[in-house]
Formats: structure tokens, C-alpha cells, sequence
């Protein structure tokens, strides 16, 4: 589809003016929704506000180029799944499977997230100011220089880092009124990675321990919070001064001797 | 501790033929056979041995015989000797007893219970050497209806836009074997051979080999639950993309790729790092519901803008045709049903051998179901776990499906002997393993030229008993289930199987 017929189509709810483009997606489909942003994304538009959005799936999957994407409501599951490095701000909350698969890019959520945040990522970034769901970062992998990681600034629920093979992932709990997360069973089943926590989990998975941070620790933990708080107008020293636990996996074979051979 | 376990094969040698060549020696990844050079004599370590037949094969004077330990317990129909070794195996190890390849028990198969109509004085049979006969099928989500226009000088133009389809010369491809599973060897030789011969071949969740994108338009790329080397190139790269849900071998339990066999080739490919266990969760962890499958089916299309075919596999379970028709209308464009002999990699044996339904059973209640419902043309539906011959592809159609997938079969083409050991990595075939001086053992211009001829003959055989029937398009099979009738099976089986008794 050419930029023409988009807009021909669509022009009381598309405005472009050089290489942005605005839309209004109130009560639009997302396979519609989506159509549109891959024809912008193959016209050269770099920068897409969305306005209104309701509930539209699979905001970001399937572009092409490094374009930013400004949502204004609260995208559908699945945000940015199977992504490829599109930047994705979100001014609202976002729901579940937010980065499912996710291989490169960025989001920023300016607000909330469900279940499953960066399902299986392989790589790219993912902030949350406020609380996550259950499941965050489950299988998060890493292989040579892709390194995918998560920041959470609230705290998360149960099965934080299940699966977890590589990437790392910090939960800040700055909106936590005690130091302790109530998560339970974090780290079930890592055999990889690096989880970052600030304050003390209430239960931790059999396959993980805890340790004091080192200096290398703090190196990759001092430059995601300054990421962090960089797009939310935070203190990142003030953040970096409180106690962190590191948290990681016991074996890399977790279930190696399950067998009669 | 001293094991209890007995040898399973005894090696018998025959030192006259034997001209001390060595081969057996170098061609056993067990180090079942040894030189002994003081007595300039061949020996043996019986324990080792699995039955494979890669020495006997190639040893060049005949030489070898391998044959079953006769020290078996007193026999007993209960207390076989395959369950006293599993407990005493399990008592000295404290672990699940595992195996490879599908269910070995020989009362979980119905296809040779079926047998095929042809015709006789009333309806003319066919020659397929001389007639023209048609094994091309299409896999796909078919439209309700079709719109045409006639144009003025009477040419004919399809409006309805039909969906994404996948073409087959024939109604067979390759089923998913992950490469890890399997060596890169194999993988090149089916997806050579599957393009030569215009079918296709499915990764399993290993990834594909950058030197196998160039197949890729008879690739089937499989997204399961580890989501191995799952990214946007390979969803790109692939013909069809299928999501694993379960496996007739081992249904409901996830799979585990031991950290010993993640190479640095393997690794690559499952982009994950060299040593640590490849786990693949039991569930698809965003997959909870038949609306979270809908989800995750919209999302690989949207990732793929709607161009390629989505395929959904489930392991046959009781309440397969429920399940079947609730992927259907999730907007899955294909169904795959692996039935309880379907093979493995590995898998627990108490699991292959108990858990799941034979795929005949799950396939005609799975079509019918679907045709109840009127949904049958919305999606295609792929037979798969333990189809060994043309006669077996044949029936499953007839019974309802579009085409089905083979891997064990592909693999004896390739020259696996089904010993069952694929889970110990030292395939001495070359073919379940990722050992390099092991996986050199298959050619892959050999290898596809033995998974063509394979292709062929069965092919050939399939239009033999078509045109036998009076039958010139695979497409009249289909569901015909008049074409089948069944011996030696009750009522009730009869009636889920759809199929009428012999003499009916």
C-alpha cells in the first residue's frame, strides 16, 4: 500500500507533516492500525504519534526501520512483539506480553505492565516506571552481544526471571513502602542471566542464589538506572545508594542428573 | 555399585573373516570394539553395544553378528525383561529412564487393521503410468465460497482473495527435528531434498542455519515455547510458520536440549550460549487459553504480514477434536496431529509409551468434528507420528487429512536403524548428534538423493493404489473414508475411525 492510499483512505484520523506523522486510532482495528504503520514505516516517516489508542494489539511488530512510535492510551497485548528495533514510548499503561520475543528496540512505559513482560527477548530494552505483572522476563536469552534487558521501577509478581537463560533484569520497588517484594518463586528455573534487586525477595526459586553486588555488577546496574531514570526525571544516585541483591543461577544445567541413561 | 544390568547384544565374531581392517573400531561411537594388539585379535565390550548395526554394516568380510543376549529372565508376560532392566536401571541411577524414536508397543496402531478399496469390473482402475494423476495438494485455510468473474472475451478471474497456501507435489513433507536433535547434515539433506522435490521441511525449535535460509521457501519454521533462534529474520525466512504445542512422543511435557550437546554450531543457531541446558518449558508460557493461542497465531501473522500460512501442533490427546476445533477457529490455517507413535529425540519412556492416542483415532474424530461444525475448509489438517509406509499416508488421507509429515521414516532413509539411543548424543549414523567427527558420517548429497528416492517411491506407490481405485486426484481421497474398510476392530472402534467392516 502506498502512502497515498493510506492516506486517501484514512484522512480524517492521519496527519503527516514531514517525517511525522499523528494518528488518531479511536476506534480503529489493530490489523488496520498495524497496516498503517508498516506502510509509514516503508514511506520514510520516522517519527508516529499515536493518539487514542484502546486496546490495539501488536503495536510495533513487523517494522522495518528504527522509528520512534508515541502511544498515547493503552496499547493491547503483545506490544512490540517479535520486534525489530523500533523505539516504543508509552504514555499510559501497558498490558500483557509487553516485548514477547522481542529481538531489538526499545520501550518505555510511562506507567504500569502485566503478565509476561519480554517473554523470550533476545534483545533491546525494556523500562517500567510503576509495577509489573507475573512472569517478567520468563526465558529472557542472551547469545554474544545481544543482551537483552528489563528495568521494572515498581515491583513485579510471582515467577520473576522463571526460565531466565540470559539478560538482565532490575527491579527498583521504588513504590514500595517496605523493602521486601512480595514475589514468590523468583528465579524458578534460571539457568542464566542476571536479576538486580533493590530491597530483599520474599522467595526465591531452588535454582537461584544470592550475592553482594561487585564492581562489574555495578557498572551494567549503574547504567541502566541511569537509563531508567533518565526518561522518568529520577535521581539515579539517590536510587544506586540503597542495597542491591544479586541474584543468579546455581547451574547452567539445572536439570542435568534427571536421568537413567 | 556394582549394576545389576545386564548386557543387552552380545557380539559374535568370526576371527576367520575377520581381517583386522578396524573398522568396527572406528565406526562405534560407543567403544563397544577394541583391538588388542598383543593376541592381534578384535575384542568386545558387549555392555556398550545398542544394536545399531553401523559395524556389521560396513565391516567389509561379514564378520560380525550381533544378536540378543540369551540370558534373558524367566520370561513373563507381566515382569518383562524391559521392565525388570527399567527398575533396576531406575534403583541404581535414582532417574527417569529415557529413549529415543517412537512408542515400541505393538498394540497402539490401527493403519494396518485398514485396508484400501480398488476397483473391479464396475468402475475402471487406472493406469498411472499412462494417465494422468494428480498428487499436488494445497495447505491452507480455504475460503466458504468462491467468487468468479467472467470477463468479456470469457476469461475467467477469481475475486476472493484467498489465504496464504503452501503448494506440495506431494502429500508428504519432513516433520519437525530440531537441529541439535539432529545434525546440520541432516537438516541440509531435507531441505534440499524437500525443495528438489517440492514439498517441505520443518526446523523444529532449533532454529534454522544461515546456510539453509536459501531453502527457505520449503521451510516450515517451528516457534515453540523455548522460542530457540525464534527471531525476525527466520519468521521471514520460512514458507509456513508452526507452533508447537505438544508432541505425540512425549504430549505435555516440555523438551530439554542437555547443555552438552549445545556446540558452538548449535549455539549459534539457537542464539543461546555453548554449555547450558536449551529448556523448552512444558506450556507456552503466553499460551493458557484458546483466546492466548488466537494471540500468539495473530501475533506470528502480524510479524509475518499475513503472508504465511500458521500452523498449530498438538499432540493427539483424548480430547483432540475439541481442542482441534477451538485452534480452528483461533485462525490457525493448519492443524498437525502427532499421534502417540510419533518419535523423538528424547523422551521419558513412561511417557512415549502411555500418554497421548494413536493419530488414527485423533485424525477421523478430529475431521469429523470439524466437518460437524462446518469448519473443516477453514483450516488444513497434517497427519504425523508413526506413518511408515505409502499404504499408512494414503489411509490417513483417506481418513481425513491433507497431508502428512514423516521424520522417521526420513530418517531410516538416511540410515537410522531405530535403535532408540538418539538421547545419548553418539549417533554412529551421524544423524542424532552434533559431534563433528560423527555428523561427517552423512553426505548430504548422498543423503538427498536417498530422501528423494524415498519420496518418489512412495509417491509412486500412493498413485498405484489411487489409480487402482479409480482414482486420479489426491483431492478425491480426501475424507473418503468409503475407500477404507476396517478388520479385526470392534464396533465402536469402527465407528470413531468413521469406516465400515471388511465384507460390509
Amino acid at each position: 500500500m502506498v502512502i497515498n492510499d493510506v492516506i486517501n483512505h484514512t484522512p480524517e484520523n492521519l496527519s503527516i507533516t514531514e517525517k511525522t506523522a499523528k494518528i488518531d486510532a479511536t476506534g480503529m482495528y489493530y490489523k488496520d492500525l498495524n497496516s498503517l504503520l508498516r506502510s509509514l514505516d516503508a514511506n520514510g516517516i520516522e517519527n508516529i504519534e499515536i493518539h487514542n489508542v484502546y486496546g490495539q494489539r501488536y503495536i510495533g511488530t513487523d517494522l522495518d526501520n528504527h522509528i520512534n512510535i508515541d502511544i498515547y492510551g493503552t496499547p493491547g497485548n503483545d506490544l512490540g512483539s517479535f520486534m525489530k528495533g523500533t523505539n516504543i514510548t508509552v504514555h499510559g499503561n501497558a498490558q500483557d506480553g509487553c516485548g514477547n520475543t522481542m529481538d531489538h528496540g526499545k520501550i518505555v512505559v510511562h506507567g504500569r505492565a502485566g503478565d509476561l513482560v519480554g517473554h523470550s527477548m533476545r534483545g533491546g530494552k525494556i523500562f517500567i516506571r510503576d509495577d509489573a505483572g507475573y512472569r517478567v522476563g520468563i526465558h529472557m536469552k542472551e547469545y554474544l552481544g545481544k543482551r537483552p534487558s528489563i528495568v521494572i521501577g515498581g515491583t513485579a509478581q510471582d515467577f520473576l526471571g522463571e526460565y531466565m537463560a540470559g539478560g538482565v533484569l532490575v527491579v527498583l520497588g521504588l513504590n514500595m513502602k517496605e523493602k521486601v517484594h512480595n514475589a514468590r518463586f523468583v528465579g524458578t528455573g534460571m539457568h542464566g542471566g542476571t536479576m538486580y534487586i533493590r530491597g530483599d525477595v520474599r522467595h526465591l526459586g531452588e535454582e537461584v542464589a544470592v550475592a553482594e553486588l561487585n564492581d562489574d555488577d555495578y557498572n551494567i546496574l549503574g547504567s541502566l538506572v541511569d537509563e531508567f531514570c533518565s526518561y522518568y526525571g529520577l535521581d539515579a544516585e539517590k536510587i544506586l545508594q540503597s542495597k542491591f541483591n544479586k541474584i543468579f543461577p546455581v547451574s547452567s544445567r539445572p536439570y542435568g542428573n534427571l536421568y537413567a541413561y | 555399585m556394582k549394576s545389576y544390568v545386564q548386557p543387552e547384544y552380545l557380539i559374535e565374531r568370526d576371527n576367520d573373516r575377520c581381517i583386522r581392517c578396524k573398522v568396527c573400531v572406528n565406526q562405534c561411537s560407543y567403544e563397544t570394539h577394541y583391538y588388542d594388539e598383543e593376541d592381534d585379535v578384535l575384542c568386545s565390550r558387549n555392555e556398550n553395544c545398542v544394536n545399531c548395526q553401523r559395524c556389521a554394516t560396513f565391516c567389509p568380510t561379514q564378520a560380525i553378528a550381533i544378536r540378543k543376549n540369551p540370558n534373558t529372565y524367566r520370561p513373563n508376560a507381566n515382569w518383562t525383561q524391559e521392565v525388570l532392566t527399567g527398575i533396576k536401571k531406575q534403583a541404581e541411577t535414582g532417574g527417569v529412564v529415557l529413549t529415543g524414536m517412537g512408542c515400541d508397543k505393538p498394540n497402539l496402531t490401527y493403519w494396518d487393521r485398514l485396508l484400501i478399496n480398488a476397483s473391479q469390473v464396475t468402475n475402471p482402475s487406472i493406469d498411472p503410468l499412462r494417465e494422468p494423476m494428480e498428487l499436488r495438494t494445497y495447505i491452507g485455510s480455504k475460503p466458504d465460497s468462491l467468487k468468479l468473474t467472467t470477463s468479456k472475451t470469457g476469461d475467467i478471474t477469481l475475486e476472493t482473495k484467498l489465504a496464504p497456501q503452501l503448494r506440495l507435489e506431494t502429500p508428504i513433507m519432513f516433520s519437525a527435528m530440531s537441529y541439535g536433535s539432529v545434525s546440520l547434515n541432516v537438516h541440509k539433506s531435507l531441505a534440499r531434498a524437500a525443495s528438489e522435490y517440492g514439498t517441505y521441511y520443518n526446523t523444529g525449535e532449533g532454529g534454522l542455519e544461515k546456510s539453509l535460509y536459501k531453502y527457505g521457501k520449503n521451510v516450515i519454521v517451528q516457534v515453540a515455547s523455548g522460542r530457540f533462534g525464534v527471531h525476525p529474520d527466520y519468521l521471514d525466512a520460512g514458507a509456513a510458520v508452526e507452533i508447537k504445542i505438544g508432541q505425540g512422543a512425549k504430549p505435555g511435557i516440555g523438551g530439554h536440549l542437555p547443555g552438552e550437546k549445545v556446540s558452538a554450531e548449535i549455539s549459534k543457531t539457537r542464539m543461546i550460549p555453548m554449555g547450558t541446558d536449551a529448556l523448552s518449558p512444558a506450556p507456552q508460557h503466553d499460551i493458557y487459553s484458546i483466546e492466548d493461542l488466537r494471540q500468539l497465531i495473530y501475533a506470528l501473522k502480524e510479524a509475518t504480514d499475513y503472508t504465511k500460512p500458521v500452523f498449530v501442533k498438538i499432540a493427539a490427546v483424548h480430547n483432540a477434536a475439541a481442542i482441534a476445533s477451538g485452534i480452528v477457529r483461533a485462525g490457525a490455517d493448519a492443524v498437525v496431529l502427532d499421534g502417540v507413535r510419533g518419535g523423538t529425540g528424547a523422551a521419558p519412556r513412561i511417557t512415549r509409551d502411555n500418554v497421548g492416542i494413536p493419530i488414527e483415532m485423533a485424525l477421523a474424530a478430529v475431521d469429523q468434528r470439524l466437518r460437524d461444525e462446518g469448519i473443516r475448509n477453514k483450516a488444513s489438517v497434517i497427519a504425523a507420528g508413526g506413518i511408515k509406509s505409502s499404504a499408512d499416508v494414503l489411509k490417513a488421507i483417506a481418513l481425513g487429512a491433507d497431508a502428512c509429515y514423516i521424520a522417521t521414516a526420513a530418517l531410516v532413509s538416511l540410515g537410522c536403524t531405530v535403535c532408540q539411543k538418539c538421547y545419548t548424543g553418539k549417533c554412529p549414523w551421524g544423524i542424532a548428534t552434533t559431534d563433528l567427527w560423527l555428523t561427517k558420517r552423512i553426505n548430504p548429497d548422498i543423503g538427498v538423493k536417498r530422501l528423494v528416492g524415498l519420496l518418489r517411491g512412495w509417491s509412486l506407490e500412493i498413485m498405484e493404489m489411487m489409480g487402482g481405485m479409480g482414482i486420479n486426484a489426491i483431492e478425491s481421497v480426501r475424507g473418503n473414508r468409503l475407500v477404507l474398510r476396517g478388520v479385526g476392530l470392534t464396533d465402536k472402534e469402527l465407528e470413531v475411525l468413521g469406516v465400515r467392516m471388511v465384507g460390509e
